[in-house]
């Protein structure tokens, strides 16, 4: 027998502190499974946020430097400026990139950043304990918005990706989901490309990815994973926004 | 004989979502009624029906599973 | 005879930064430094060098930071409100040592104030300014010659103690234009960047955080700070005195309060009056040591400052009572004339008898 599956060598062998059924710990082996196979660790800098993945670096053995919350992709963009031959990435959730980070989400991409951005959309503040995002779907209860987010009163889920994907500077936007392996595969191959366009310095790239939080979402892992392709998908449909190396639009 | 394919799963990093078993295709991964370190039932590998698809190592979010194909 | 060049605050502020090998710098536009960026946006241009405009503030003081953590010198510049917005990042790289250098040309304010020179960001900068249990070295140069080399000193000072460093200028000083020697920078042994981040090739992978969840490691990190801060404060003091040997009265003023307090000093000195200064260029750390001295043979401080109030509990927490201490201030942007601050002293010379 062959062991044709096994941990990434870039993920250090802690326990992850992520919730049973979190989707962080999964992104966090794609990335590490990517810097094995395209050989980034000797180059590769990472930015986590301010949230529940503050704590990446415990897990991916990289050289990673912290950034205030929302502050990711302005902290990227000085080091990449400085540093034009490393491959920068900030790894963000939907709080630090869509409510506090916008301008620096916004302006990085704008200006066709050669950053990479991974950004975890679980529609809630996971680590201060389920409050509402900017990515919070309508009639969605979470603990800043009990009564379900009403568009009168917290207005609407920000469609962060698809205004990027509007923008000259962005050169690879794409929205993935972790429901199912299948989709957990697209991530990876999102990721790369992202990676690829970065090296390439062909501008900013960006892959949403739509995550589940069983416990701010109050569901159990399994009931989190159907939630995230019932729903979550209908709100923030998957699809590849641009591909400047592609240029035509393809859904996953 | 189609391919055989067996697992091994790190029962003491297991959070018992229980995705794996959720997951795979061959129903070969359970609940195991033992407790590990941090107070779950790990998942436990149960059958010999598995193909190696990997479908459970993909979905483990503590990756805690090797996955083994072939004779 | 050293070959002095005509040089306005604002540039000679940017060609010591890029003589003392700053490759980075990160600003937003705002009054009265607007000339920095524009300078920096030419010459680093030039020099092949980054320049960026951030969308914020708070962006460009996050992408210092960012080229910090690269091990490249960088800095960024502001005013007052601006500076108010970087007080997070300013936080951040103080805990995360690192060095970059942060200048403040002050206008009026609070609030929106306006663009004129004033002095009312004395606490922010000297008292750490943004959150949590750190401080900053600040430098507050008078002249122009001083704007140059108070800059290159900056940077050497931030990568030997892995600090972010402030210049504490302000509009006047900006737009002053003074003939300065462009000395090249002193070639120091600066310590070897071992912290940058710069890809994990062959080596552990590093982390720079703030984030300390365990209490006593954080306690240990806020007591390692201090300790580097004692020996700054050990260190760095700087200070000039201005006929003080046989004063009884001795101003204490800094920046452009201290060009106009040396005004004030020449004229009541031609009245026959024994008056001196004490001008502070480092604001922090304070130079307690040269007060103390001076306070064996003064009668009378007379602290003046463009602000409320600010440097005089400074000065009173340096004399802790043992000598009288008199406050004159005009905050707003106001910068009054040598004549009026003389007057000051007349009156305060009649009144104590000295």
């Amino acid at each position: 027998m062959k062991k044709i599956y096994s941990r990434p060598k870039c993920l250090k062998d802690a326990i992850f502190h992520y919730c049973p059924g979190c989707g962080h710990s999964i992104i966090h082996r794609l990335v590490a499974e990517l810097i094995d196979e395209m050989d980034l660790r000797g180059k590769i800098i990472c930015i986590p946020p301010a949230g529940c993945a503050v704590l990446a670096y415990n897990y991916l053995d990289i050289d990673m430097c912290e950034s205030a919350h929302g502050r990711g992709c302005a902290v990227a963009t000085g080091f990449k400026r400085a540093q034009p031959d490393k491959l920068v990435l900030t790894y963000q959730g939907d709080g630090d990139m869509a409510a506090i980070g916008t301008a620096e989400t916004i302006h990085a991409a704008n200006r066709g950043e050669r950053i990479t951005s991974i950004f975890v959309n679980n529609a809630v503040y996971g680590m201060t304990g389920g409050q509402m995002a900017p990515t919070t779907i309508l009639g969605q209860k979470t603990t800043t918005s009990p009564f379900g987010r009403r568009e009168a009163f917290e207005g609407y889920p920000l469609m962060i990706t698809d205004l990027i994907a509007t923008m000259k500077g962005a050169a690879f936007v794409a929205r993935n989901s972790l429901a199912t392996p299948a989709k957990i595969k697209a991530t990876k191959k999102s990721i790369k490309k992202a990676f690829e366009v970065q090296e390439a310095g062909l501008g900013y790239s960006l892959v949403e990815v739509l995550s589940p939080c069983p416990t701010n979402w109050k569901l159990s892992p399994i009931e989190s994973f159907k939630y995230l392709e019932e729903i979550m998908e209908k709100e923030y449909p998957l699809k590849i926004f641009k591909d400047i190396t592609k240029n035509k639009d393809s859904n996953i | 004989m189609s391919a055989q394919g067996k697992i091994i799963i790190d029962q003491s990093v297991c959070k018992a979502c229980e995705l794996c078993i959720w997951i795979c295709p061959e129903g070969a991964i359970g609940i195991s009624n033992v407790l590990n370190p941090k107070g779950y039932h790990p998942a436990e590998f149960i059958k010999e029906h598995c193909k190696g698809c990997t479908l459970c190592a993909v979905m483990c979010p503590e990756v805690a599973i090797e996955v083994y194909r072939g004779k | 005879m050293e070959n002095k060049i005509l040089m306005k605050g604002t540039d000679a502020l940017g060609e010591a930064a890029i003589r003392a090998g700053c490759e980075c710098y990160f600003g937003y536009p705002i009054t009265p430094q607007n000339e920095v960026p524009e300078y920096m946006a030419r010459r680093m241009g030039e020099e092949n060098l980054v320049f960026l405009q951030g969308e914020s503030e708070i962006a460009s003081i996050n992408m210092l930071l960012g080229a910090a953590a690269s091990g490249k010198r960088a800095m960024t510049s502001s005013s007052s409100p601006g500076i108010s917005l970087k007080q997070e990042g300013l936080s951040f790289m103080a805990a995360m040592e690192l060095p970059a250098l942060i200048v403040n040309i002050v206008r009026g304010g609070p609030g929106l104030g306006n663009i004129a020179p004033s002095q009312g960001d004395y606490f922010q900068a000297t008292r750490g300014g943004g959150h949590g249990d750190y401080r900053i070295p600040v430098y507050a140069p008078a002249t122009i010659q001083e704007v140059y080399d108070l800059t290159m000193e900056a940077f050497d000072v931030a990568d030997i103690f892995r600090t972010p460093v402030m210049i504490l200028g302000d509009g006047m000083l900006g737009q002053m234009v003074e003939p300065i020697d462009m000395h090249p920078k002193k070639d120091l042994e600066m310590p070897a960047k071992d912290y940058i981040l710069d890809g994990a090739e062959g080596r552990p992978s590093r982390i720079m955080k703030s984030l300390i969840l365990d209490v006593r490691e954080m306690e240990e990190h806020n007591w390692k700070l201090k300790r580097k801060y004692d020996l700054m404060q050990q260190e760095l003091p700087k200070h000039e005195e201005f006929m003080t040997e046989d004063a009884k009265l001795v101003i204490i003023a800094f920046g452009t309060a201290a060009r106009i307090a040396k005004g004030a000093v020449k004229r009541a000195r031609s009245e026959g009056l024994q008056v001196g200064l004490l001008r502070p260029i480092t604001l922090w750390p304070f130079p307690v040591e040269a007060i103390e001295k001076l306070a064996n043979k003064t009668s009378l401080f007379l602290v003046f400052e463009m602000n409320t109030g600010q440097m005089i509990e400074d000065v009173r927490l340096a004399l802790n009572g043992r000598v009288e201490c008199e406050f004159y201030g005009r905050p707003g942007g106001v910068v009054p004339a040598p004549q009026e601050v003389q007057r000051i002293i007349e009156r305060y010379w009649l009144q104590k008898e000295l």
